[in-house]
């Protein structure tokens, strides 16, 4: 059974697209989508870089260290970007936590 | 006279933009990123404010097996992104399960727009292992005795409660459709925590849209402007106590509306569906509008060149087509002069301003026999079949 829905996003969140929003590149429109329930979202390159690295096993300050690193950028601006924009996606209701199984 | 507003667009922040927001000018259209596939218009319900066209497609008509893996495979080269199963019931076709596995093979997100009540267990069990993404129930009501006379089928309403916490313990996401009108607007509130005690993700609160079976059957669902106005407060109310928890998509009657609905987005620009025996329509209620040649996916054109060429879909797109008031409008592009359909049925002429915009020399007319109707005392319906309909038992309460 699925968890609680409404998760609010920390830097110790593990946080993964749930299984009915699926990140695809649309080679027709050569645009990166997120395809769920009657909508189609367009994240912009960063959001697909982060969307990316969310595989639910990296928590969301191990995606900002590698952002960090990779761009050369402070941490802390990194993390609050990261936050702000999974929230956001998290309010949309197309964000989910991975959680221990349950036996 | 009681103002309705139309939803509000889907909120876009900086990273997530909508995408057909991004493409939207009067002439351009662009391959639909969603298609709807009525498979079969079969179903066991009898709801009288059906979406499905008055005459019905029988099921010697529909497309087999291997045309519908035909139209999928299409469908993804071309560039549509998602497909619904709809129907009439599209699990009353036999071969959904390999539907649904042939649409995932070729990358199509799926969805099922389902009544649920053929649905069991196991049969929802092998749609998800075949990739079906998410799962649409209708609701008629809260309860049995309104639900199932709604939907004119004993037991049905139970059966739908059954499917839809199958689908949630399948992991599935789940949207509660809630087809709206007079007799059960009342039952609103508890819908919404019905959704949220079924654990949906999404809920429509769909108000009826007054063609085909609707129109035949409007005296008995017409709401009152009362009734729509503490709708729509109820509505409002909701989304924002349950941000995050529970999406609600709302959509109004138009009749009691000043400004018509962007109907399909506008003819031709952002949708299309494929009916039971495999014609290509703008929308699902398009072949009401007599004198229209609408094509086939059996005929020898490509999908893609029906909906780009076919003189059908070219008739009303854009803003060319338009007769006064509609052609001189600082609205034109914005709502391309409401919905076709409800033009030809209110007016005769498909090319007239939809009766829902308060431009139209039809508009208080039509208002006033909306007002007067839900008013009135008429409650029976007329239940949809393919025998053109039958009238429930009993007298007017």
């Amino acid at each position: 059974m699925a968890g609680p829905r409404h998760i609010s996003v920390s830097e110790a969140s593990r946080p993964v697209l749930p299984r009915h929003a699926k990140l695809k590149y649309d080679e027709t429109r050569k645009v990166w989508v997120i395809l769920a329930p009657e909508r189609v979202l367009a994240p912009d390159e960063i959001a697909v870089e982060v969307l990316q690295l969310c595989d639910g096993k990296r928590s969301v300050g191990d995606v900002s260290d590698q952002l960090a690193a990779k761009y050369a950028a402070p941490r802390e601006a990194i993390l609050a970007d990261v936050i702000a924009m999974l929230q956001d996606l998290a309010d949309k209701g197309f964000l989910t936590e991975a959680r221990e199984k349950t036996p | 006279m009681s103002e309705v507003l139309p939803p509000l667009p889907p909120d876009t922040s900086d990273s997530l933009a909508v995408l057909e927001k991004t493409r939207s000018t009067a002439e351009t259209f662009g391959i639909p990123l969603a298609v709807l596939l009525e498979i079969t218009h079969r179903c066991p319900l009898q709801c009288p404010y059906c979406s499905n066209p008055v005459e019905l497609d029988r099921s010697g008509k529909e497309l087999t097996t291997d045309e519908w893996k035909k139209v999928l495979s299409e469908l993804a080269e071309i560039g549509v992104l998602q497909v619904h199963f709809s129907g009439g019931e599209p699990t009353a076709r036999k071969d959904l399960v390999e539907l649904v596995k042939h649409a995932s093979d070729v990358g199509l997100y799926t969805n099922l727009i389902t009544s649920a009540v053929l649905l069991t267990r196991e049969r929802l069990g092998e749609l998800a292992d075949a990739g079906l993404c998410h799962v649409q129930i209708s609701f008629q009501g809260i309860e049995d005795g309104l639900a199932d006379r709604v939907a004119g089928y004993k037991g049905g309403h139970q059966k739908k409660l059954d499917a839809a916490r199958w689908t949630r313990e399948l992991d599935l996401p789940l949207t509660v459709n809630a087809v709206m009108h007079r007799q059960n607007l009342h039952q609103l509130p508890d819908i919404i925590q019905m959704s949220l005690d079924l654990d949906a993700d999404r809920l429509e609160v769909a108000n009826v849209q007054y063609y085909g079976w609707a129109l035949k059957n409007r005296a008995a669902l017409m709401p009152t402007v009362a009734q729509l106005d503490a709708c729509t407060d109820i509505v409002e109310d909701a989304r924002e106590r349950l941000k995050g928890r529970l999406t609600i998509d709302y959509v109004v009657p138009d009749y009691y509306a000043l400004r018509p609905k962007k109907c399909m987005g506008g003819w031709g620009r952002q949708f299309f569906n494929i009916s039971p025996a495999g014609k290509v329509l703008p929308c699902h209620a398009a072949e009401s509008i007599t004198g229209l040649d609408f094509l086939s996916v059996r005929s020898n054109h490509s999908i893609a060149w029906i909906w780009q060429n076919s003189e059908a879909f070219n008739r009303y797109r854009g803003t060319g087509w338009m007769k006064e008031p509609c052609k001189s409008c600082d609205f034109r592009e914005i709502d391309f002069g409401g919905c076709r359909c409800q033009a030809f049925a209110l007016t005769g002429d498909a090319a007239n301003t939809d009766p829902a915009c308060a431009l139209s020399p039809l508009h208080e007319t039509i208002f006033k026999q909306a007002e007067r109707e839900a008013a009135g005392e008429t409650s029976r319906f007329l239940y949809r079949n393919f025998a053109g309909g039958t009238l429930e038992a009993g007298d007017d309460a």
